[in-house]
């Protein structure tokens, strides 16, 4: 008697091929989609994100610009070198493409993507390691991504161009070439997350971890560390800052009593006192053993020589001390 | 060769022996200082970003050669020989660039942030060093101190809006300042063909008067940065010089430089327009040096880059007391959060 296996093909994918892919996808099934920013089309991309689609759609659609920030009515995406060169233009996203859809009353709606590397990356010192998630976060009228994965980086990438308001959406240049597992579902064409909806990466009952891009990854190796000391962390990936999902946050609140909040980007005025204010307004405070943590990048500019850069940024032992001394222990 | 508005530069100029040696010397050790930094970068020792300069030399050595040294120079990431010129030590270059407490930003600044005395840097963002160098030349007005301002930019930053702005305030104003662009013929990977409307960057500043100029002959650089300084020392206001020139390098140590450019292309630039042979050959068919002396000086020259590369892989790392310093100046001190709430550092100003 035969019996059959199922063989389960498990496809690895770098992040920066989910956001070719999410992109290649829309850009085939929307002819109002195109790409521009500089050095995406011949060059591929300052980081290769965007390789092979010059040749593919050709330079109607996918366009270099030089050096200044362009806008227009169809339903671009724009790239950004990285997010730090997204001040030269901020005016025009903040003015032009945030408050239209209100100051109009509906009227002009702005349907573009602002994508690009966002946050730390390695050596790139001082002007080019800003984390602008709080900048951005702040201003309504605009949404933003922020994904971890390979699967968060393609579901929201397509779900922000098929968004019809501006979306700000931040990458991170050390997550381009990390590979993830991407499920069947991931793969196909109609794969899109929605913007607003957090997901628990890790379940657990003694502390809530709350984290957005490449920080998420470091929730979990510390949540690796802990549970062999039997303290079990639960995991939550932002996936969006605005909307936030403020009642994921909540809910394991209420379940484990404590929250740690971890951040690449500078303590004030950020996400994790977003996140903190939050709470307190809300009905989880009364849960709460302990004030909430936040672990954050270093209040300074980033500084160029490796050691110092390294403690500038949360560690895993930040979180793993920060975590222990929240639940005092 | 010189192209000019109305009156120019002279097209012919004097070159005197020592002159010429010291042009030689200055262009020959940032070559040999920039080859070492891409050594460095393949071994990982340097990190993040580093563009580098090697084919452009006669632009910074010729600049220098033009100005005194108490005017004042801005640039933008492509910093390395002006950080040089303007009198840092290769020494203190290279430990900047592996990020050692003897580099001269002691490590916090990297590639894009070397200062000096009346060197501003080293910019990380396109274009924005040019409205900080019409400033500059503001204050140089302000104090009539009879200084002037060279801010330079390359052909990719010669389309930002915030450089027409710089112009219109500079002109109005007749700010002592220099602009220079360095025309290398590609921003990034993109050529000049592809992101300019017009490729005439000299006569960019429209109401400006333009020199555009051989930037691989340092004694050109030289003439027109001459008369580019007296022009603004003499309260005409600001004037624009293009240099054409060329970098043999990629964009940066992450750009082979090879998707947008041929081999050949690189190669007939370096066997024909390399600045370093062309003063070489100047000195040597005019009997103003012998091959032997020349070759003396590149054996100290080498010797001098290798001594720095030493320093600066052995000079150890900034001490993590650094981390918060130089924040302000001239502040009290002030309690910086660390990572996390626990983590309180304690920041010293500058003074």
């Amino acid at each position: 008697q035969g019996s059959f296996i199922d063989a389960l093909v498990v496809l690895q994918m770098m992040v920066r091929d989910a956001l070719n892919q999410a992109m290649d996808e829309e850009l085939e099934r929307d002819e109002r989609v195109f790409l521009l920013g500089e050095e995406v089309a011949q060059y591929d991309g300052a980081y290769k994100v965007s390789r092979g689609l010059w040749k593919k759609y050709g330079d109607q659609r996918i366009i270099d610009t030089p050096i200044s920030e362009v806008r227009a009515g169809l339903r671009p995406i724009c790239e950004f070198m990285t997010f730090n060169f997204s001040m030269q233009a901020i005016d025009q996203v903040i003015n032009s493409a945030a408050k239209t859809c209100y100051m109009s009353a509906g009227f002009q709606a702005v349907p573009i993507v602002f994508r690009g590397p966002n946050g730390s990356s390695a050596g790139v010192a001082a002007q080019h390691s800003q984390c602008f998630a709080a900048w951005y976060a702040h201003c309504p009228g605009l949404k933003v991504v922020s994904p971890w994965n390979s699967e968060d980086a393609k579901g929201l990438l397509k779900a922000a161009i098929r968004d019809d308001n501006p979306v700000v959406f931040m990458e991170n240049e050390l997550m381009y070439g990390v590979p993830f597992e991407m499920s069947e579902e991931a793969l196909s064409k109609d794969f899109v997350l929605p913007i607003g909806k957090a997901k628990i990466e890790r379940p657990g009952n003694h502390v809530t971890l709350v984290s957005h891009s490449r920080c998420v990854g470091h929730c979990l190796d510390a949540a690796a560390v802990l549970a062999k000391e039997g303290i079990e962390c639960e995991v939550i990936n932002l996936r969006s800052i605005r909307p936030m999902d403020t009642d994921a946050i909540e809910a394991s609140v209420m379940k484990t009593n404590h929250l740690v909040t971890v951040e690449g980007g500078w303590p004030q005025f950020g996400v994790g006192a977003e996140i903190c204010a939050k709470i307190m307004e809300g009905p989880a405070f009364n849960y709460l053993d302990a004030p909430v943590t936040r672990v954050t990048g270093v209040d300074i500019p980033m500084p160029y020589a490796k050691i110092l850069e390294d403690n500038s940024v949360p560690q895993i032992k930040d979180i793993i001390f920060s975590i222990k001394k929240t639940l005092n222990v | 060769s010189l192209l000019f508005s109305d009156e120019g530069p002279a097209d012919t100029a004097v070159l005197t022996r020592d002159q010429g040696l010291s042009y030689y010397r200055c262009m020959q050790t940032i070559r040999r200082m920039e080859l070492k930094a891409d050594q460095l970068y393949k071994q990982k020792i340097i990190r993040g970003f580093c563009h580098l300069y090697d084919g452009q030399e006669a632009c910074a050595a010729g600049i220098e050669a033009g100005i005194e040294r108490t005017d004042h120079v801005i640039t933008a990431y492509r910093a390395h020989a002006f950080t040089y010129t303007r009198g840092v030590s290769v020494r203190e270059i290279l430990a900047e660039l592996t990020g050692r407490q003897g580099g001269v930003a002691k490590g916090k600044g990297g590639s894009m942030h070397m200062y000096a005395p009346h060197f501003y840097g080293g910019n990380g963002i396109v274009g924005a060093q040019v409205p900080l160098g019409a400033g500059i030349a503001l204050a140089c007005q302000y104090q009539g101190n009879g200084q002037i301002c060279v801010a330079l930019y390359g052909d990719g930053a010669a389309n930002q809006g915030q450089l027409f702005e710089t112009y219109n305030m500079a002109a109005l104003w007749k700010l002592p300042c220099v602009f220079v662009c360095e025309n290398n013929r590609y921003g990034m990977g993109t050529s000049v063909e592809r992101a300019a409307a017009s490729t005439d960057y000299y006569k960019r500043g429209d109401f400006i008067p333009g020199l555009r100029v051989d930037g691989m002959d340092v004694l050109c650089v030289r003439e027109a940065t001459k008369f580019a300084a007296d022009h603004c020392r003499s309260g005409k206001g600001p004037i624009l010089m293009e240099l054409q020139t060329y970098r043999y390098h990629g964009h940066s140590m992450s750009d082979p430089g090879v998707s947008y450019r041929t081999r050949e292309e690189v190669q007939e630039v370096r066997s024909k327009n390399d600045p370093i042979s062309l003063l070489k050959e100047r000195m040597l068919s005019n009997n103003m040096a012998s091959a032997e002396e020349l070759k003396e000086i590149d054996g100290e020259i080498r010797k001098e880059v290798d001594d720095a590369a030493q320093f600066a892989t052995s000079d150890p790392e900034p001490p993590l007391d650094d981390l918060c310093k130089y924040i302000y100046h001239n502040s009290p001190p002030v309690q910086v959060r660390g990572t996390n709430p626990w983590a309180k550092l304690q920041s010293v100003s500058s003074s």
